[in-house]
């Protein structure tokens, strides 16, 4: 964030307008739009783009937003099945095709080490040379680093422990228990795919969404979408800390539409336990508090259909639609496991299936809050400087791929009328 | 460590609990207890608790007397502090249940006690409850119990009693392991 950053003030440096750092969707949709407005700008990349896509993500993963949804500005889905799920071949595939269509420069294989404010701009320092630019625009990606818990560090070790970065497919991991800890959408994929190949697999449950995949006879993402639910502001929500860090809701996309809650899971055979709280010596200890999690997810999931239905009857999708069907309640055991001994051979390996968090080291400016996180309104950090894809960050959609287009047209416009009023202060930057 | 001539007598009967532990090896039913509180909202965050009855060796027994507490919180959280708060309470449990373990261990060792003294603090981050930070827990994190005691004993038989009496202590098993609990609505 500061100190160790050598600011060499005097190196040759290419000069644009703005730089936007990562070329994943939400840096790719950035410069349809500052194109759009007619501002200069590169597009930086350590990768190839879809770089996260290609190198962090396991084998099988397929999105969780359907087809129809996966849309970025000026390209919607024009393939053979909206209502299908793409793997990731695909989707790379997309975003590769969409890059094409840019006209900004693209500089792959180029990490950013540094950016700091100055000369009423901007300093890019990369491994390629450095930038001068009177905006910035960061969309390094708010999943780049596994968020683990500090016990991790305190696991036996002949246990296996992996980020979801680093898992691939079951095979890597050897033979025996597995224990995911935590039941976001991560979790609950990687939980039904190890315990399907034939590892037994206890899965850490704390605070969760449950989200049915279909719901009377649609999408759950079609109801959320058209009932408004995803263009939810950020200057609306009465807690906006709280909404964004909302966890990922447990859905899977996959060939046939299925459910993948926790009744689906225990139903294949996974150990729900509660969250897990600590480790003590060579003993794990659950949270005796699954119960009442999977009731909290249940009365949420509840209140969230009735606010759809309610909708429905509002805007005459009602009669068109079948009748609401009720879900059955999660069922958890009785007397879930409070505690496990790794000493006992039981859990050969450990997935932390406990979020993701972003990476800012390299930005050397001072907007961080006591916590290391990154100040933000709305996706304004600093003057000219902008961030993308973070979780509600201007609206309830931001992190997703369909959500980068209208915050990047509500960045875009910010950051010209920023560049109008900076010039006419400044004088002109180069 | 002590005068032969002079009882040990640190007010706990030792025969009797050992006697207990005979019989109800014979009839471990009996020994599945269930203690109870019962809560009444006053106002506010004042609320009055009573004890009186639980369940042991297989009927409802009653406590000599009802004892009422009265809980609420303190005026820096803008409450009207009519009593400690309940976290306080978990602390005076915690105190009483490892004083009266080193009694009873202390009695069964042969060791005179003279006094003992406990100090027990516990600390909360209070982000946790007002829900600011997530990553922040609720309840204590760290828990701290100083002993002081004056015994017929050396320091090593002093250590060894507080050891024991954690070893066996009902309420530090409660804040050291998780435990069910379920919450519903009648
Ligand atoms: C497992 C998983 C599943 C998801 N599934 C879905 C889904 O189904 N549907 C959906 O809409 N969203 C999904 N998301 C959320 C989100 O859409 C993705 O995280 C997406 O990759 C975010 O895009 P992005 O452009 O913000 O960041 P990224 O795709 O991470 O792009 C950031 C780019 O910046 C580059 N970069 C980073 N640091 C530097 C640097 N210092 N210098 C130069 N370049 C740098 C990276 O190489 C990367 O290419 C998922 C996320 C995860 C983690």
């Amino acid at each position: 964030m500061s100190a160790g950053h050598q600011r060499p003030l005097h190196r040759p440096a290419r000069v644009v307008t703005t730089v936007v750092i990562g070329a994943g969707h939400a840096g790719l949709a950035m410069s349809h739009h500052l194109a759009q407005r007619g501002i200069d700008h590169v597009l930086l990349e350590r990768g190839e783009v879809a770089n996260a896509w290609r190198n962090e993500r396991w084998e099988s993963l397929r999105l969780l937003t359907p087809n129809w949804q996966c849309r970025l500005p000026g390209q919607a889905y024009a393939g053979p099945e909206p209502e299908g799920f793409m793997g990731m071949a695909e989707l790379i595939a997309f975003l590769d095709d969409y890059a094409r269509g840019l006209s900004a420069p693209l500089h792959t294989g180029t990490v950013v080490k540094t950016v700091w404010p100055a000369d009423g701009g901007y300093r890019v320092v990369t491994d390629r040379g450095d930038w001068r630019c009177r905006a910035v625009v960061i969309a390094t990606g708010a999943c780049q680093l596994p968020a683990v818990p500090a016990m991790a560090a305190a696991l036996p070790p002949w246990v296996e422990s992996l980020t979801p970065h680093a898992y691939r497919r079951p095979e890597q991991l050897p033979p025996g228990g597995v224990l995911v800890v935590g039941a976001s959408a991560t979790g609950v994929q990687l939980a039904d795919e190890i315990q399907r190949s034939g590892r037994p697999v206890t899965l850490a449950v704390g605070e969760h969404l449950r989200m049915p995949r279909r719901y009377r006879g649609r999408d759950i993402q079609w109801w959320l979408e058209h009932a408004g639910m995803l263009d939810q502001r950020f200057d609306e929500v009465d807690d906006l800390a709280r909404a964004r860090r909302q966890p990922s809701p447990q859905l899977l996309g996959s060939v046939e539409p299925q459910d993948l809650d926790l009744n689906a899971l225990s139903e294949r055979g996974v150990r729900l336990v509660g969250r897990l709280a600590g480790l003590a010596g060579t003993r794990l200890q659950f949270s005796g508090s699954l119960a009442m999690h999977a009731t909290a997810a249940d009365l949420k999931l509840v209140r969230l259909l009735e606010n759809l239905d309610a909708w429905a009857i509002a805007h005459d999708w009602h009669d068109a639609l079948p009748a609401p069907e009720p879900l059955p309640s999660t069922r958890v055991p009785q007397r879930p496991c409070l505690g496990l001994d790794l000493a006992g051979g039981e859990i050969r390996t450990v997935l932390w299936a406990t979020g993701f968090k972003p990476d800012f080291s390299w930005l050397d400016a001072p907007v961080f809050d006591a916590r290391g996180r990154l100040r933000h309104d709305g996706g304004v950090v600093a003057p000219g400087l902008y961030a993308m894809g973070l979780p509600f960050m201007r609206r309830r959609k931001s992190g997703a791929i369909h959500g980068a287009d209208d915050d990047a047209r509500d960045l875009s416009l910010h950051l010209a009328g920023w560049l109008a009023r900076a010039g006419h202060r400044h004088g002109s930057f180069a | 460590m002590h005068t032969a001539t002079q009882p040990i007598d640190n007010g706990v009967n030792v025969t009797a609990l050992l006697g207990a532990r005979e019989v109800l090896s014979q009839a471990p039913a009996a020994a599945r207890f269930t203690w109870r509180a019962h809560c009444d909202w006053v106002r506010g965050t004042h609320s009055r608790i009573a004890v009186e009855d639980f369940h042991g060796l297989g009927e409802t027994q009653r406590h000599r007397s009802r004892s009422t507490f009265e809980a609420d919180h303190p005026e820096v959280f803008a409450a009207e502090d009519h009593g400690p708060t309940p976290v306080e309470y978990v602390l005076v449990g915690l105190a009483a249940c490892l004083t009266a373990g080193v009694a009873a261990v202390a009695q069964h060792r042969d060791i005179q006690l003279h006094s003992v003294k406990a100090t027990v603090e516990g600390d909360m981050d209070i982000q946790g409850i007002l829900g600011m930070d997530p990553d922040v827990r609720n309840g204590f994190d760290d828990i701290r119990v100083m002993f002081e005691i004056d015994a017929d004993a050396s320091r090593a038989d002093i250590e060894a009693l507080v050891a024991q009496s954690q070893k066996r202590s009902a309420v530090y098993d409660l804040l050291t392991n998780p435990t069910h609990v379920k919450v519903a609505v009648k």
